[in-house]
């Protein structure tokens, strides 16, 4: 117990005692953990309300539709079928088109009782349910439409009053409404210029009217489509039911599972999910750069304490468990922190589960996705640190004590190379040399960063020309670009605070080379845009490195993932993937700016 | 303290230097006037912490006095900018430290010719400046190497190499034997009596006797002043004779 609380007692100490490096520690690895924790509940998120909405609402296990007289006595004969042991329907659809102030949209409208049905009793939300006169919309269709209980809308030429807003599992929500209405339906946006069919609805929304009312509205009986909800004994056995009783789809009676509602409920936080997760790897990546050398820089000071720490007895083993205790504690309080800003921040990434029961971040912070969190949080610091912690462990005491720098790398023909050019590039070059798995480090920390924009550009463009192509709607554009945007900035902050942390670690390491050069007679001004150029030199190569083969791959390796096609993809031409190699550079260059002027303006006799 | 042998190269007025304030106020170097001649090898000694390196930092421009005049050639120094204070370092001042501080990653020969890269020669002169600079010295067979191969004598020997590579007006050496063995003392107070010989003007802040009594003049300080000229008490300036005391 001691033991453990003197680990516990130096690491805290240590912490305090440097606590902007502390800080950034903490930004990087809260960065990679928020975006992971975003893209785990998303995987969810969906998937729990939709449960939560069906068994608010009694949901169907099947829902049988037919658009013919016909279909009516085969959908009554599927209400006695075997396995089914409830059913409501049954119930009238007509399409129609549906005018609120402001927007017009087309509607599949069903009549339904206004008494309570067995299966498929749509939830109110907000006001009551249908009554003559009175139309209830589905919420996430109210939504879109930006119309509330009390508002007036025209269905078929009539004005309804909307006396409700509810929600129900047997469709997915606006704008993935399924389609029960014979005239057949189109989702996503209309490719322009091409001529849709007569009759055929254009992302239908959900709206229920009273059964008379939907009569009232049809212009003949047979223009009417009908709905029967089915409840089977064993839901799981709802496809094996389909099959059995001939609901194939071009058939008279087509019939949808409730784990197909779900599939489709949750379409788009998949893409969202898979954008997230992406961006969580990068993340890490990333971090394990920042974390590197933080902890690499870290240890370099510690070498006097490891010393004196071993000098009045602490065994290896102490030595190494306090080297580590540091930062297990700031990854513990980042998987903390990732956790809570994730979940609270994935509901605004899920707008597409408006029209279901409850929000994503109530109902997916799993026990799953707080233990991988946790581990990749712990991961990250133990991949980090472990060798540099064992190193000090069993260095020398007598060593230790004596606090001796770890000697520079030499790399011979940078040296020559670098004698031919101009003094602030000379110094750059030897202070890159000096630090080679840092500067590799910070090549590969730029490469992901613009590998990642790279990327981000292409789904940018990818989904800006999605108006009128059909892939996705307005709306499910906009959520995906809300998801790149949180990426992009997620990406962008730790990839300045890599880069911060980067310049400052060189500064620290070459305090004594830049007081000695100083002392030589090389200007602050020398010294200071030689460590930026230490800096900006890698950056160029990873930009570059980034944009054209880092680029490219992560773009092959998403499509991969996702199934998607790739050739859809509009690269950024060359004058784009320049100008994102140039703005890199000098983003990098203005970053480490004030880094690097502090470090060219350190008094020469203190570090000598 | 006007009594230099020859036009002062390098002077100070009522120089002063001190950290802190109220009653943490410590005057490192306190009012001190000292006049070094072209050619002139001056010594300072004194106990540890009495001000002698803060004095040689402040002659060199390393440090910023809090008050006070440094002249250089004529020219006051004392209110120059880092920009300007950085070049008189290339070309006028040059240092000697006592922990060396050569560059690890760097041979001899290129820690040698740095402060020529640094003042803009070309690579090649500065190489072949280098290589004159080790041969004059006795390295010209080390200069591929790096400094851990390198003895603590031979490794201040690249040190002075160095400093002379822009050929300096005056060279400040901060303890240069303190780092040495009695044998590596001597071989650097045999280059110190060559450099004297050749003209060179030498500011030396030592401990070591022997060194104190090779200079032109010995300055005692105290408590961040000069307290005592010429030493030992009693003896005349000029020239004392090269090694004195080198023989014990």
């Amino acid at each position: 117990m001691g033991r453990i609380l003197l680990v516990l007692r130096l690491a805290v100490r240590d912490l305090r005692r440097r606590r902007a490096e502390a800080a950034l520690l903490l930004i990087a690895v809260l960065a990679a953990t928020t975006t992971l924790t975003l893209g785990l509940v998303l995987r969810d998120a969906a998937g729990d309300p939709y449960q939560s909405t069906r068994a608010a609402t009694v949901g169907p296990d099947v829902v049988a539709g037919s658009g013919r007289a016909a279909g009516l006595a085969r959908l009554a004969g599927l209400a006695t079928a075997s396995g089914v042991t409830e059913h409501s329907g049954p119930y009238p659809v007509i399409a129609g088109k549906l005018a609120a102030p402001g927007r017009t949209s087309d509607a599949q409208i069903v009549g339904r009782d206004t008494t309570v049905a067995a299966v498929d009793q749509p939830k109110v939300t907000r006001g009551r349910w249908v009554s003559g006169g009175g139309a209830v919309l589905e919420a996430a269709f109210a939504d879109w439409l930006d119309v509330g209980v009390g508002d007036a809308v025209t269905l078929g030429g009539r004005s309804f009053e909307v006396v409700g807003v509810a929600v129900t599992a047997a469709m997915p929500p606006y704008p993935g409404a399924s389609c029960i209405v014979s005239a057949g339906c189109v989702h996503g946006a209309v490719p322009d210029g091409r001529d849709l069919p007569a009759g055929l609805l254009r992302n239908p929304g959900l709206v229920w009217l009273t059964q008379a009312d939907v009569r009232s509205l049809a212009p003949a009986p047979d223009s009417l489509s009908h709905v029967l909800n089915l409840k089977l004994a064993d839901p799981r056995e709802a496809q094996a039911f389909v099959e059995r009783n001939g609901g194939e789809h071009g058939g008279a009676v087509t019939m949808q599972t409730w784990q197909s509602i779900l599939a489709e409920a949750t379409d788009l936080a998949k893409d969202s999910q898979i954008l997230l997760l992406i961006g969580a790897w990068l993340l890490g990546l990333l971090a394990v750069a920042t974390l590197a050398v933080l902890v690499g820089g870290r240890m370099a000071d510690q070498s006097r304490r490891v010393g004196l720490l071993k000098a009045v007895g602490g065994t290896p083993g102490l030595v190494a468990a306090v080297l580590l205790a540091e930062y297990l504690l700031v990854a513990v309080v980042a998987a903390a922190g990732g956790l809570t800003i994730g979940a609270l921040s994935a509901p605004s990434l899920t707008e597409s589960s408006a029209g279901l029961v409850g929000g994503a971040g109530t109902a997916s912070l799993t026990w799953p996705t707080i233990a991988v969190v946790t581990a990749v949080a712990l991961g990250v610091a133990i991949v980090v640190t472990a060798v540099p912690a064992v190193r000090a462990a069993r260095s020398s005491t007598v060593g230790a004590l004596a606090d001796a720098a770890r000697p520079p790398r030499r790399t011979g023909w940078l040296i020559s190379l670098s004698a031919r050019l101009p003094v602030p590039l000379l110094l750059a070059v030897r202070v890159a040399a000096r630090r080679p798995r840092r500067v590799a480090l910070g090549v590969a920390g730029i490469a992901v960063t613009v590998s990642g924009i790279h990327v981000l550009l292409v789904l940018d463009a990818f989904l800006g020309g999605q108006t009128g192509t059909g892939a996705y709607t307005d709306a499910q554009v906009a959520v995906l670009r809300h998801v790149l945007l949180l990426w992009t900035v997620i990406l962008l902050c730790l990839a300045a605070v890599n880069a911060v942390v980067i310049t400052w670690a060189t500064v620290l390491d070459n305090r004594h080379v830049s007081a000695l050069t100083r002392a030589l007679g090389a200007t602050p001004r020398d010294v200071t845009v030689a460590l930026a150029s230490a800096q900006v030199l890698p950056a160029f190569l990873g930009a570059v490195m980034g944009a054209v083969p880092g680029g490219w791959a992560l773009l092959a390796a998403i499509s991969t993932i996702t199934g998607g096609d790739g050739d859809k993809a509009t690269p950024p031409g060359p004058w784009q993937q320049s100008g994102l190699v140039l703005v890199t550079v000098l983003v990098v260059a203005t970053l480490t700016a004030v880094p690097a002027h502090l470090g060219g303006r350190r008094p020469v006799t203190a570090a000598l | 303290m006007n009594d230099a042998a020859g036009t002062p190269v390098l002077s100070a007025r009522g120089l002063r230097k001190e950290h802190g304030t109220g009653p943490g106020l410590v005057r490192a170097v306190d009012g001190v006037d000292l006049d070094v001649g072209a050619g002139e090898t001056v010594a300072i000694t004194g106990p540890s912490g009495c001000g002698k390196s803060t004095l040689l930092h402040l002659l060199g421009g390393l440090e910023r006095p809090s008050g006070g005049e440094v002249s250089l050639n004529g020219r006051r120094v004392d209110g120059l900018s880092e920009k300007a204070l950085a070049r008189m370092r290339r070309s006028e001042v040059s240092y000697v430290f006592q922990s060396f501080h050569l560059m690890e990653e760097l041979t001899a020969v290129e820690n040698v010719e740095l402060p020529a890269l640094l003042a803009g020669r070309s690579p090649r002169a500065a190489r072949r400046r280098a290589q004159e600079l080790l041969d004059r010295l006795g390295l010209a067979g080390r200069s591929g190497f790096l400094p851990c191969a390198l003895s603590g004598g031979q490794r201040q020997r690249v040190a002075i190499a160095r400093t002379l590579s822009n050929e300096p007006l005056v060279v400040l050496a901060d303890e240069p034997t303190g780092n040495l063995d009695s044998a590596a003392t001597l071989d650097v107070l045999q280059l110190f009596e060559e450099l004297r010989a050749a003209g060179q003007t030498l500011v030396i802040v030592t401990h070591d006797a022997r060194i104190a009594a090779s200079a032109d003049r010995t300055l005692s300080m105290r408590d961040g002043a000069l307290v005592d000229e010429p030493w030992p008490p009693g003896g005349a300036t000029g020239h004392r004779g090269a090694l004195a005391g080198l023989e014990g």
